[in-house]
């Protein structure tokens, strides 16, 4: 490895799930403090980071918590894509030489129920909400319906994606959901945007992760361990992709910001996709899981039914995808869900992952994270 | 002897013509002839500013379609919508040559929904708005379309 490698050296979590009397904030400096003491640094030692929530405060406010360091810490903000856009900024700064350590940290605190967006801050008129058009869910319903049609995916497949998250979650502590669901009961669960039912989808939750990173001859000093950041592509959408909030789409189609966010990190890293052993692949909702896996280039378009039928993407399987139980058991803290997915890329990785460690040796692994109004990064890691 | 009232549209730079026959107000660029729905300042495709308004096509076909199974939370959606709430379809109509426009659907049952059927431009009231208007797509038959 060369002295422009950067790591993942350090891991800390916050439980996702439901922590009344704790902020977002809270959370995430709680997630900072484990990620550090797991490299065996202190936050005197972090000369970068960067970190997000959606609707949990400002993060860099976390300072007053975790010190006052003066250290540059850099807020971003970009719908589900937060905590993939914090990697890629400190990504940026440790290769360019301007960061030798640097923090991430993404936490969120949504109230219940769907999320509730404005058109005005989408650069929509008002009309867009006030018709009731304005809803996330609508959008994954509509994309996955078109999908079904197109590709052969049938309803069973949604449902097996759901219980494996569910049977996922149940060996996760850090999960939210840890009851597991059999395929039947997440098919006649409420029906809330078809064809998808209230056990398809995420709910918007809490949680916060951070990670060190170290880069070149740091790396080795922090940890015995080091997990390998090949790469890390952010994109947001070309005209012609289907993306959420689109009052309109172009009948002319394009690839989708996640399409072109991972074939450029697997460029980057100059890994293919058949060489990953193991997936953290953003599952808002089942549909999201089985369109995002061939988005991603891990399998093409209509594979996926024989694919997740077979079992490929149980921890057993192949291809084992969102093994700590994705968004769907773990809930969507906007801003923590694309840390928590590198995080536990990381644990599988270093073979760490307990109950839920994969039965076979992984030595590759990718990450895929989408937000509103269609942006997308990947990531791809290594030991 | 009776005046024309005003028409009340939910917004006037979406939905332009009479109260009888609606049309949506799009653009299209004078340089790469993309239309987009609703009208732009720029081309989103070539980034061009030489964009015009163009009325859509009135008629298409459903390119997708969803049920809205419970009521979207106030803002964005009108207190009075939550108030009044029953599930209602939403869709993408295809609009032949020009754009896929999302809209409500005058249709909720999903049996009575398949990709590819026929639809044309109809107003429904606004959720919770008394008069004001809003457009939606109902199904029609193929002589219709």
């Amino acid at each position: 490895m060369s002295g422009e490698d950067v790591a993942v050296v350090g891991l800390g979590i916050h439980q996702f799930g439901r922590h009344d009397g704790v902020t977002g904030l809270e959370m995430g400096a709680i997630a900072a403090r484990r990620a550090l003491a797991s490299a065996g640094i202190t936050w005197q030692d972090i000369d970068f980071a960067a970190g997000g929530s959606d609707a949990a405060g400002n993060a860099d406010t976390s300072v007053s918590m975790l010190g006052l360091t003066g250290v540059p810490f850099i807020n971003v903000k970009n719908g589900c894509a937060t905590g993939g856009t914090a990697l890629t900024t400190a990504h940026a700064m440790l290769v360019s030489g301007a960061a030798e350590v640097a923090l991430v940290v993404g936490f969120d605190k949504h109230p219940r129920g769907a999320f509730n967006p404005l058109p005005q801050e989408w650069g929509i008129g008002s009309w867009y909400g006030e018709t009731g058009l304005m809803l996330t869910t609508q959008f994954f319903a509509l994309k996955i319906q078109r999908y079904m049609a197109d590709y052969g995916i049938t309803p069973s497949t949604l449902a097996k994606v759901a219980s494996k998250a569910f049977a996922n979650g149940a060996l996760n502590e850090n999960a939210w959901r840890r009851s597991p669901l059999g395929e039947e009961q997440i098919l006649s669960s409420r029906m809330v945007n078809h064809p998808l039912t209230q056990y398809m989808f995420c709910s918007p939750g809490e949680g916060a992760v951070a990670l060190v990173l170290a880069r070149g001859l740091r790396i080795k000093d922090l940890t015995r361990t080091p997990v390998y950041l090949r790469s890390v592509a952010f994109r947001t959408r070309r005209f012609g992709s289907f993306e959420v909030f689109s009052p309109s789409i172009p009948i002319e189609s394009a690839p989708s910001a996640t399409t072109e966010a991972a074939a450029l990190a697997f460029e980057e890293a100059g890994i293919e996709p058949g060489d990953i052993d193991i997936a953290q692949i953003q599952d808002t909702e089942s549909g999201a899981e089985v369109m995002h896996l061939a988005e991603t280039g891990l399998c093409e378009h209509g594979e996926q039914e024989s694919l997740i039928q077979s079992g490929a993407t149980e921890l057993g399987g192949r291809l084992p995808i969102n093994t700590d139980g994705g968004c769907l058991a773990c809930g969507e803290p906007i801003g923590a869900s694309g840390l928590r997915q590198v995080h536990e890329i990381a644990l599988q990785l270093r073979g760490e992952a307990g109950d839920r460690q994969v039965p076979r040796e992984c030595r590759v692994g990718f990450t895929q994270v989408y937000g509103a109004p269609g942006v997308s990064a990947c990531t791809v890691l290594t030991v | 002897m009776t005046e024309t009232r005003p028409l009340q549209m939910i917004d006037a730079g979406v939905i332009g013509g009479t109260e009888q026959e609606p049309r949506l107000i799009g653009s299209e660029c004078a340089v790469c002839g993309t239309v987009t729905f609703p009208r732009q300042q720029s081309c989103p495709r070539c980034t061009s500013e030489d964009v015009h308004e163009r009325e859509l096509a009135t008629r298409g076909t459903l390119w997708s379609w969803t049920v809205q199974c419970f009521a979207p939370k106030a803002p964005p959606y009108l207190p009075g919508g939550v108030e009044e709430f029953e599930p209602y379809g939403v869709g993408y109509i295809e609009l032949p040559g020009e754009v896929r426009v999302e809209a409500r659907l005058t249709e909720s049952d999903p049996e009575r929904l398949r990709i590819g059927m026929p639809m044309a431009l109809t107003l429904i009231p606004v959720p919770g708005a008394g008069d004001t208007l809003t457009f939606a797509f109902e199904p029609v038959t193929e002589e219709e379309a």
